[in-house]
């Protein structure tokens, strides 16, 4: 039969790699019709709520349920007592310290669980939260790291202050650990002998994740079968599926567990929250389902925090501002239980990454962990493990070091960026860059704005400002990163023992579409998208044919989750290896039902075809019903495939970032005339889910960039705990997003591609950062610290004079 | 009845913690009463005194009462009451339904050939789904300072009635606020107009604020009239820089007679600045506000003079 259809024609109704395919989640989310934690309604469902502690620091004396007890419709009150024959009133964290479920016997944030009330419906257990009665004797309340390395208060009473934690020796009573990589002393006598050494302390504030949707489980114990099911905003399901093993005692077959449709991760829902399980153990006591669902102040005062690390610099280079070495000191806010979301080797994340883009031959980090009375935390907010703050790190000295050698700083990013013939590039503190091409992206970047004449026009402005003619400042934003996501090797990447692999399982029905499960959670990522579009181009069934599904631990293949851009390295990795196995024998059945030797057919796009015959075909749709109809020689019935894939290296995606931005220095009000950003993520899936997810973070950058903080008064109160305080952009506030790409494939990953997600978050808040600090640079600024609000911004025109 | 003193929303969250060592989301249970008249409403209010209150669009009621600041056993929506909406121009009188929506506001024609600053102003009130259920009633009524009606009502002079039990009485803006959420208003009275006269002066709202939906840094409010080059009168007010609007005489007054010149504008301003008294809060300290407050009030003075 002729082949009425073009080859080129076959390639686009794959919409495989490279097609910008509208995502297939976006029907049911704009019509309404996702189904979230909060949607799941089982039968004789009772609901539980939190009492939490208004202080920051206070022993609990006493806790009077009695009340709420009495109130009509109250089932349980769940206090660390109940707690604690079971062994739950503790609960492990990722980092390898313990973290109070229930208050048991004191309280160190304000917001911690005291007691958990499980009531008929949500109405009854507010009221009831109202009815518990605590009584508090409140203790010294350290909210600042350093002055709790110095202080007597002894926050963690639990803890033996003499023996090592997770990560070595502690220091002080408040120290959880020290963590280094490099050569500190060789760093130290390279910046003693350098021509020019530029030294800076930065603040990165205390900010959050806050997914639009909060955090949430319905647990479900049917007591007849054993079996527990678990409904929750789970970025990880299989990790929580083994805690909840093995901190219950349910062996892991009989725990089911579900993240259905999630809205919105960014690291907020990496972490296991006391919520979780005290649903978990309110529905075993009571034989119901529980549900426990937080709302916006206790997502924002209590669940997982981002950054909070104050970063000490020194940068050395010669006279022509070659980059010598760097040295980086960090004092990490990990709040009162070290719960940080890291690989267990690595307690301060990939922050060793700070070395950025730059070949800096010698280079040293330490990191100190502390704890105060903030909310535990410390998650990589839309970045991989604490890479957003690695990345500002060195974006920040790069324009210190500028201003210290009088420099242009784009000149002097180019001159120390790796370059394309040293990669793969092993950098001074341990990392193996896998591919890169900095120069042209860098080229094109300062190409596309016009550098040179922004610049020209920047000192235009100044020379107004300065003659009384404007009361605006102009600003250039700059930033070039390197981020390293993927992880990772299970050789040295782990979370609570389980290696970083991930999975896909793949079954092909005999009518020629399929199912492909895989150990990942979309978020909002798009993976019922993009991860069809791999397998289209690996396996030649249409992207529209193939079912993507996730988060169920009774069906997927075991996986380690969705967060630090890992999704498409690991487990798109594994797709494709999946794919493969599947093509392989589809060359099998192939060559059979042709008649000729399997050497003698080949992959064209949908179908396998003789070898100079291309005439003469299987489609996968025939092959795919051949696999389910005929007995084949020597072959299997059906057509599956698993993959579990172990990551060779991480991949490293890269980008170019110009901010342009006006001040005006009266009001302290910044406005943005142009973003526009270059992403290099390798092989690009899908066009219009990158750019989606540049704009989300960008967005994402610009709000911690310029005003999203979670912030504490002396007493541990927190300030910041409605979106009223936290800023959470609108598109009132987003400008227009230019974006642009290079192409530099990874070597290692099978079809090339690398994360891309997080990408605008690491470079994007360096920029707006640099945008203000530069605008400030001609009249003597050198840095000031996020989040640039009105009030900061104006204090720094203020403080450089610009009101006289 | 409502007495939260100087404290401001976001940090009444804290305060909810101190006194209350519980999270916020729900209301306690109340009584929801929904007449089709005013006399309902002022019987349901006279029946339950302290216990009940009025509704409007509920932007600062509902969120009180979630955090449980606001106890309100008797609930009384006003929406069904078809005499509290709507806006006449007549006779040179501008005269608004308390339950007029702020989205009523700004799609008026009548309304913005009358008084153009309202469409100005309320296009800067929140965003426009809050916009579709507040009314400016409610915005004038509840005597939060941050609410930008407050301040406007009294440049442009404009009277409230007010209805109960002892009948119609009429009060100024300018006299109506005492202190935060502490009003001229009675309990058992409800606000159902405000009325003002049609103006032709020149006029601008400048509002600085962090983000949609947020209170103001600073805001001000300034209506000039001229002729032959000078002003003939000036009125400017400001919101959310103390814990009242504050409406000031002296600035205006630094303005009559004058070509609006950099030294009258420069005397209004300090004048203005000498009338307020902002807090610290999460948007900054008191010396950047007082700042920025003269920024604001100095663009506005210009920009009404502009149009004047």
């Amino acid at each position: 039969m002729k082949d009425e259809v073009t080859r080129e024609e076959r390639v686009t109704n794959l919409k495989g790699l490279g097609s910008s395919r509208k995502r297939v989640e976006d029907a049911r989310f704009t019509q309404g019709k996702g189904h979230y934690v909060d949607d799941i309604n089982l039968p004789g469902m009772l609901t539980g709520d939190f009492v939490r502690s208004p202080y920051a620091h206070a022993r609990v004396k006493s806790i009077n349920i009695d009340a709420a007890m009495a109130l009509d419709g109250v089932v349980a009150v769940l206090t660390a007592k109940d707690l604690e024959p079971l062994s739950l009133h503790w609960m492990p964290t990722l980092a390898g310290d313990k973290q109070m479920v229930l208050a048991d016997g004191k309280v160190l944030f304000q917001g911690q669980e005291v007691a958990f009330v499980v009531a008929k419906d949500r109405y009854i257990a507010a009221d009831a939260v109202d009815l518990v009665e605590v009584e508090y004797e409140e203790l010294p309340v350290l909210v600042d790291p350093f002055k709790s390395l110095q202080s007597d208060v002894v926050l963690r009473e639990d803890l033996d202050p003499t023996a090592p934690g997770a990560h070595g020796p502690r220091k002080h009573h408040n120290h959880i650990f020290t963590w280094e990589a490099g050569d500190e002393e060789g760093t130290n006598a390279v910046i003693d002998d350098a021509d020019v050494v530029a030294t800076e302390e930065m603040y990165y504030h205390r900010t959050h994740p806050c997914p639009l949707e909060p955090c949430g489980s319905v647990a479900s114990m049917d007591k007849v079968n054993g079996k527990l099911t678990l409904y929750g905003t789970f970025q990880a399901p299989h990790v929580v599926r083994t805690v909840a093993s093995l901190l219950s005692g349910i062996e892991e077959h009989n725990i089911r567990v579900v993240s259905p449709d999630i809205g919105g991760g960014f690291g907020n829902k990496v972490g296991v929250y006391p919520g979780y399980v005290c649903s978990i153990v309110a529905s075993i006591v009571t034989g119901v389902p529980v549900k426990w669902v937080e709302d916006r102040m206790e997502n924002l005062m209590s669940t997982a925090f981002a950054r909070d690390y104050w970063m000490k610099g020194k940068i050395s280079a010669t006279k022509e501002g070659k980059i010598t070495g760097l040295h980086c000191h960090v004092t990490a806010d990990h709040g009162a239980f070290d719960a940080c979301a890291d690989p267990t080797k690595f307690p301060a994340g990939f922050m060793s990454i700070c070395t950025g883009s730059y070949d800096i031959p010698i280079a040293y980090l330490g990191v100190d962990g502390v704890y105060t009375n903030k909310a535990p935390g410390g998650v990589s907010y839309r970045c991989s493990f604490r890479v957003t703050e690695a990345v500002y790190f060195i974006e920040r000295m790069i324009e210190v070091l500028a201003i210290e050698l009088n420099m242009d700083a784009a000149e002097l990013r180019r001159i120390n960026f790796i370059k394309k013939e040293q990669f793969p590039y092993d950098s001074a503190l341990g990392w193996e860059y896998d591919s890169g091409d900095y120069h042209t992206a860098w080229d094109k970047a300062l190409k596309a704005v016009d550098y040179e004449g922004l610049r020209k026009e920047q000192a235009e402005r100044v020379a107004a400002f300065k003659r009384g003619e404007t009361r605006t400042i102009m600003g250039i934003g700059l930033s070039f990163f390197t981020e390293i996501v993927g992880a990772g090797p299970v050789k040295n990447c782990d979370i609570l023992g389980m290696g970083m692999f991930d999975s896909c399982e793949i079954r092909i029905h005999p009518t020629g579409s399929a199912i492909a499960r895989l150990g990942t959670i979309s978020q909002g990522q798009g993976h019922a998208t993009t991860f069809a579009q791999i397998l289209a181009s690996e396996i030649g069934i249409p992207a529209d044919s193939i079912t993507i599904e996730e988060g169920d631990t009774d069906t997927a293949p075991y996986g380690l989750g969705t967060y630090g851009s890992r999704s498409t390295p690991v487990a798109g990795a594994a797709t494709a290896m999946a794919g493969r196995k599947i093509r392989a024998k589809a060359q099998m059945i192939a060559a059979y039902l042709l008649e000729v030797h399997d050497d003698d057919v080949e992959f064209d796009v949908d179908r396998f075809v003789i070898k100079g015959a291309p005439e003469r075909f299987k489609t996968m749709g025939e092959i795919a019903y051949a696999a389910y109809n005929q007995a084949i020689p020597g072959l299997e019935p059906g057509l599956e495939a698993v993959s579990y894939y172990d990551p060779p290296n991480m991949t490293y995606p890269f980008g170019a970032y110009v901010c342009v931005m006006d001040i005006d220095v009266d009001t302290g009000v910044p406005k943005i005339n142009r973003f526009y950003a270059l992403d290099d993520c390798g092989t690009r899936i899908n066009p219009m889910v990158i750019e989606g997810q540049i704009h989300g973070g960008l967005t994402e950058a610009l709000a911690v960039a310029l005003g999203q903080e979670i912030a504490y008064d002396d007493m541990g109160n927190c300030k910041t705990a409605t979106l009223m305080d936290f800023f959470l952009p609108t598109a009132w506030e987003v400008p227009n997003f230019e974006t642009d790409f290079t192409v530099t494939p990874s070597p290692h990953h099978p079809i090339g591609a690398k994360g891309v997600g997080e990408s605008p978050h690491v470079g994007g808040v360096p920029c707006f950062s640099n945008a203000v600090q530069d605008a400030f640079r001609p009249f003597g600024n050198r840095h000031t610290n996020m989040p640039h609000d009105h009030w900061r911004i104006w204090k720094t025109a203020n403080d450089l004079g610009l009101h006289d | 009845m409502f007495a939260l003193a100087l404290i401001e929303l976001p940090l009444l969250y804290s305060e909810v913690y101190r006194r209350q060592g519980g999270h916020r989301m729900i209301t306690s249970a109340f009584e929801y009463h929904r007449p089709s008249d005013l006399a309902g409403a002022l019987s349901v209010l006279e029946e339950h005194g302290d216990d009940a209150r009025v509704i409007a669009g509920g932007h600062s009621l509902i969120p009180m009462m979630k955090l449980r600041m606001a106890d309100v056993p008797h609930l009384i929506d006003l929406q069904d009451i078809a005499d509290l909406k709507g806006i006449t121009v007549e006779v040179g009188t501008v005269t608004i339904g308390a339950m007029t929506t702020q989205h009523d506001l700004i799609n008026n024609k009548a309304l913005l050939a009358a008084a153009p600053i309202i469409h100005e102003a309320a296009l800067q009130i929140a965003d426009p789904q809050v916009r579709y259920m507040g009314t400016i009633g409610g915005n004038v009524a509840n005597g939060d300072p941050g609410n930008d009606m407050p301040g406007l009502m009294q440049c442009l002079d404009a009277t409230f009635t007010l209805v109960g039990p002892d009948g119609t009485r009429s009060v100024k803006a300018r006299e109506f606020y005492e202190a935060a959420y502490m009003t001229e208003r009675e309990d058992g009275e409800i606000l159902t107009q405000i009325s003002f006269p049609v103006t032709n002066s020149g006029f601008a709202y400048e509002k600085q604020k962090r983000k949609i939906g947020d209170y103001a840094t600073a805001a001000c409010a300034v209506l000039i009239a001229k002729e032959d080059g000078k002003v003939t009168s000036a009125s400017v007010a400001m919101t959310n820089l103390s814990d009242v609007p504050v409406l000031s005489e002296a600035a205006g007054a630094a303005l009559v007679g004058t070509s609006c010149d950099a030294i009258a504008m420069k005397a209004a301003v300090a004048a203005a600045l000498q009338d307020i008294d902002p807090t610290e809060d999460n948007r900054g300290p008191v010396e950047f506000k007082i700042h920025v407050a003269g920024i604001i009030i100095s663009r506005a003075i210009a920009r009404a003079w502009s149009r004047a």
